[in-house]
């Protein structure tokens, strides 16, 4: 038996400490402190469930359900350890430009590029993706009345895929390097011939698991969409944030694709000799750099349509009124996901095609911000006739509408290709890229946590922590990132380890006091949900609307039970909930209720996601008897699965009677909280809703409404 | 394109203070449309696309990197390498590693290409960037009007050596360019396909590098290296060898003057 049939590549050397031996300094001390931290934080883990004897209960109530609910927390749960890492990475990156004026710095040019690298590819895959699959998972089936998406295994199994890339990334970090190609890892750098070593292979590998499971995610969505509403739901009585979970799914079904073509056949140039993107032997980069485009700008719109539906809900929400426009935003969301597809080239303006295709699709690029213009302005709108209230996501709200219409002024400067020319991979660029999806999809996902937090576990965040957090992002982003403008137009590129020029130092250090209030602002919001997990008495909303809310999500339980809704509900009007509060007809009894099918618990997904991480695994390394047998091991699980029929079981309508009647005997007899008191423990989860403030008084039980066979 | 900025800028702090609970404005939690409002925030952006669409298309076309600047251009021929610039001048004959030098109010048309991965060549204050890729060849057309050193580097990152890959352009005097030929031509240091062979490896110039004379027809070779077999391969191309740049885009012809006006390159 030879090592390297049984480890493949992997050496001693491989590992980040043996660098630290042979080699000490202090960028070396660095990779191999964030391996420990890697290490010792799966040991505490690991520790953690043992002395809690939490296994048996990750096991059985997360890691094996494949309740869209649980999937959807665990997906974000993934974007916020993922967010921890990469956020760090992106401090230690401008303390190393700051520190480098004179002297080098204290990283190597080459953990520079891993950083870089690594801090691309796990914000857009790693944080982005998780988090707006999480939230459209968690709230999409509960806004359209449904009890699940269509394909509820498919959709751990998406998750579990997701996963596998996360850990693959986190691996990385303790064995072997990472690719320094960036985020979009463009060959012929990427290729064998300049970049030997497993790093590229970990972001082919660790981004072709996540593209996999997005893929699956986005068809999965558009079915529940097409497929389970609830009686009455029209497409245009949908919440918007439903319908943008439906422009999203759309194009992850399509622009995932070209992705994943894209990294197998980098992956072929790699292992297998080929020369798809390769110099010379009939390869051409170009390919790459459209195929890699033509997925990587619809999704930015992946990304930020999630966020635009979850600042529809808070700003009507937080207005205590209809949204302005509904039609509108519908349509202006779908022009935008349809012209996505016709804008990327403008990525690479500099690649000499002609002018007129440059100016095709500048003029392109510039007609997407008409639709997104107008959303804009239809938010404003709805504020319009509304009594607003400044709580932590309607602060968010506010600093979006601000920043991001200035983010959106410079992408129109950067559609024209001649200013682009100029400023094209310069942090002018970043500047740009980062003020379009940090106020907007991170601080959107950031909202929407303080927004369904208290749906997802019964109790609200505390409110004076989420608006201390959100005085530390919102000018540690302006901070961070406004200086980067200035800085690209005075010449500084993009991925640069060290500048020699003294002029740009102020303005580094002013984006590194920024990066420092952006850590912060994170530090405090994990804070916000410590203290409140510690208060959550005080801060109990079990009623379900702590809100005022206006979608049927706010109509059942916090947390909501299994199967989401006692009796699927009938739906007559947009903000069906609100509907239902004004007329009076909320919490009323059904008249009878059913057997509700549930489907059962399964390991299948966590262990098809376990056996594609060693897969994964196995092809970075080149350790092929793992990819044979691991490889052969996810399809047996899947054959295996088909040979199970039982895979649902019954909620007896006794069972679902008594807790849905508890519930809303609860409801009726709790008086309404008005809005004053909106933050105070008074809000146990029951509403007086806005304007409507003469019905204080228990609601009375009402006839009960008619059920549906 | 301040008329789609300054009104959020001014309308939402009044909004925010009007429509604030327990502010004066009027409640009205049913209000969700209006005919007017809906044109202005339809109308208003496809207006000013309308206007800055066209304004964009002509820029564009007057822009082009590929548009020559005049007659009688100065040819340099540029090989973007790992993490360095060499720079051809065929009508001299002489080259340069690192060092641009161009006379000043001459057209200049840049032919570039890479002998390794791709990378973006800009030189700030003088023309914008476009990628060098290898076996291909991209064009940039500038003139400098004024003389002195200015900056030029890579932008695309290339590995370790990319933060430091930067070159001086030194933009003299037509006598003074005269001059700076005559002294190149008077070093005696020629460049070869061994020489070029020997640029490969990457590194770091510290000093520019000056060579008096150059193998021709070096940069068709550089492109063609990538492309074995192609040169040879295809219809009427015994003349290859006179046109500039056909090697490198396989069977097509290279992009010469007015990209636009030619067929795209067929792959």
């Amino acid at each position: 038996m030879n090592w390297e049939l049984i480890f493949g590549q992997i050496k001693w050397t491989s590992f980040v400490f043996a660098g630290m031996i042979e080699n000490p300094s202090l960028s070396e001390a660095i990779a191999s402190g964030a391996g420990s931290i890697a290490v010792l934080g799966a040991l505490a883990t690991v520790v953690l469930l043992t002395v809690k004897g939490w296994w048996v209960p990750l096991w059985r109530d997360w890691l094996t359900s494949i309740d869209h609910k649980k999937v959807g927390i665990m997906y974000i749960a993934i974007a916020l350890v993922m967010f921890a890492r990469a956020v760090i990475e992106a401090a230690l990156m401008r303390a190393q430009q700051l520190s480098a004026t004179d002297s080098g710095g204290f990283l190597s040019a080459d953990h520079f590029g891993q950083l870089f690298s690594t801090h691309g590819t796990i914000m857009i895959f790693f944080v982005a993706m998780p988090f707006i699959t999480g939230l459209m998972n968690y709230v999409m089936p509960l806004q359209i009345g449904a009890r699940d998406v269509s394909f509820p295994l498919l959709n751990a199994i998406s998750l579990m895929l997701t996963m596998a890339g996360a850990i693959l990334i986190m691996v990385s970090l303790v064995v072997g390097q990472f690719s320094t190609g960036g985020w979009s890892a463009y060959p012929p750098f990427t290729g064998i011939e300049f970049s030997p070593g497993e790093g590229v292979d970990y972001w082919i590998w660790a981004v072709s698991l996540g593209s996999i499971g997005s893929t699956l995610t986005g068809l999965n969505f558009a079915v529940t969409i097409y497929k389970k509403r609830c009686p009455g739901m029209t497409l245009f009585r949908m919440p918007l944030f439903t319908w943008t979970t439906l422009c999203t799914s759309i194009l992850m079904i399509f622009a995932m694709a070209p992705l994943t073509a894209a990294t197998a056949m980098l992956a072929l140039d790699r292992y297998a000799g080929f020369h798809f993107f390769t110099n010379g032997d009939g390869g051409n980069m170009m390919n790459y750099a459209n195929l890699f485009w033509l997925f990587g700008h619809p999704e930015v719109y992946i990304l930020i349509l999630p966020a635009f539906g979850v600042w529809s809900e808070v700003v009507a929400t937080f207005s205590s009124k209809r949204i302005y426009g509904y039609t509108s935003l519908v349509y202006a969301t779908m022009c935008i996901a349809v012209l996505s597809f016709a804008v990327w080239l403008h990525h690479f303006f500099t690649m000499g095609q002609s002018a007129n295709v440059n100016a095709m699709f500048g003029i392109a690029t510039m007609v997407i911000g008409v639709p997104t213009g107008v959303k804009v302005y239809d938010w404003l709108l709805t504020m319009v006739g509304g009594r607003i209230r400044f709580t932590t996501p309607m602060l968010f709200h506010i600093n979006f509408l601000l920043t991001f219409i200035l983010g959106g002024m410079t992408g129109v400067l950067l559609a024209n290709p001649g200013i682009d020319f100029q400023v094209h991979n310069t942090l002018f660029l970043v500047a740009h890229f980062h003020n379009m999806i940090i106020p907007g999809v991170l601080f959107g996902m950031f909202a929407a946590v303080q927004f369904w937090f208290p749906k997802m576990f019964g109790f609200r965040l505390h409110e004076g922590l989420g608006r201390a957090s959100f005085w530390c992002f919102a000018p540690g982003f302006l901070l961070a990132f406004f200086p980067l403008y200035w800085l690209g137009l005075m010449g500084a590129t993009r991925r640069t380890y060290m500048w020699t020029d003294p002029d740009y130092l102020p303005w580094l250090a002013l984006a590194m006091a920024g990066a420092a209030l952006i850590l912060a602002g994170f530090a405090l919001m994990v804070a916000q949900i410590v203290v409140s997990v510690r208060q959550r008495a005080q801060l109990a909303a079990p009623l379900g609307d702590p809100w005022d809310g206006r979608a049927l999500e706010w109509s059942i339980p916090s947390p909501p039970p299994e199967w989401n809704f006692a009796v699927l509900p009938q739906v007559t009007a947009r903000d069906a909930f609100y509907e239902a509060k004004k007329a009076g007809t909320a919490y009323r009894s059904p008249a009878a209720y059913a057997d509700i099918e549930v489907p059962r618990n399964t390991a299948t997904a966590p262990l098809i996601g376990l056996f594609a991480c060693a897969w994964a695994f196995g092809l970075v390394w080149h350790i092929w008897w793992l990819v044979v047998v691991s490889f052969v091991l996810i399809w047996a699980v899947v054959i295996a699965r088909s040979f199970q029929t039982d895979t649902e079981e019954t909620v007896p309508a006794a069972t679902v009677k008594a807790a849905n009647e508890a519930f809303l005997a609860a409801a009726r007899a709790t008086p309404g909280v008005s809005r004053e008191r909106e933050m105070t423990s008074d809000n146990r989860g029951r509403a007086l809703p806005e304007g409507l403030e003469g019905r204080a008084g228990p609601a009375s039980p009402g006839a009960a409404v008619e059920v549906l066979p | 394109m301040l008329i789609v900025i300054v009104p959020m800028f001014v309308a939402l702090p009044l909004v925010l203070w009007r429509y604030r609970r327990g502010g004066k404005g009027t409640y009205r939690p049913d209000w969700e449309f209006n005919w007017g409002l809906e044109l202005l925030i339809w109308g208003v952006p496809v207006a000013l696309v309308v206007a800055l669409g066209t304004a964009l298309w002509r820029q564009t076309i007057l822009g082009d990197p590929y548009r020559a600047l005049g007659p009688d251009p100065l040819v340099v021929e540029v090989v973007s390498l790992d993490w360095k610039f060499l720079f051809l001048y065929p009508e001299q004959g002489v080259a340069t590693l690192d060092l641009l030098a161009l006379p000043e109010d001459r057209p200049v048309t840049l032919k570039l290409t890479s002998g390794t991965v791709m990378q973006s060549f800009i030189i700030p204050r003088l023309a914008g960037q476009i990628y060098a890729m290898a076996g291909m060849q991209t064009q940039l057309n500038l003139i400098a009007d004024e003389a002195g050193d200015f900056v030029g580097r890579n932008t695309q990152y290339n590995g370790l050596g990319f933060a430091t890959q930067s070159f001086t352009t030194r933009v003299l005097s037509p006598d003074d360019f005269e001059r700076w030929v005559e002294t190149t031509k008077a070093q005696g240091t020629a460049l070869d396909a061994a020489g070029y062979a020997g640029l490969l490896p990457p590194s770091v110039v510290s000093e520019p590098v000056l060579y008096g004379q150059f193998t021709p027809g070096l940069f068709d070779q550089v492109m063609a290296g990538f492309a074995p077999g192609m040169f040879h391969r295809g219809t009427n191309h015994t003349d290859m060898s006179e046109r500039h740049g056909a090697a490198g885009m396989a069977a097509a012809p290279a992009p010469h003057q007015g990209h636009d006006h030619t067929p795209e390159a067929a792959q």
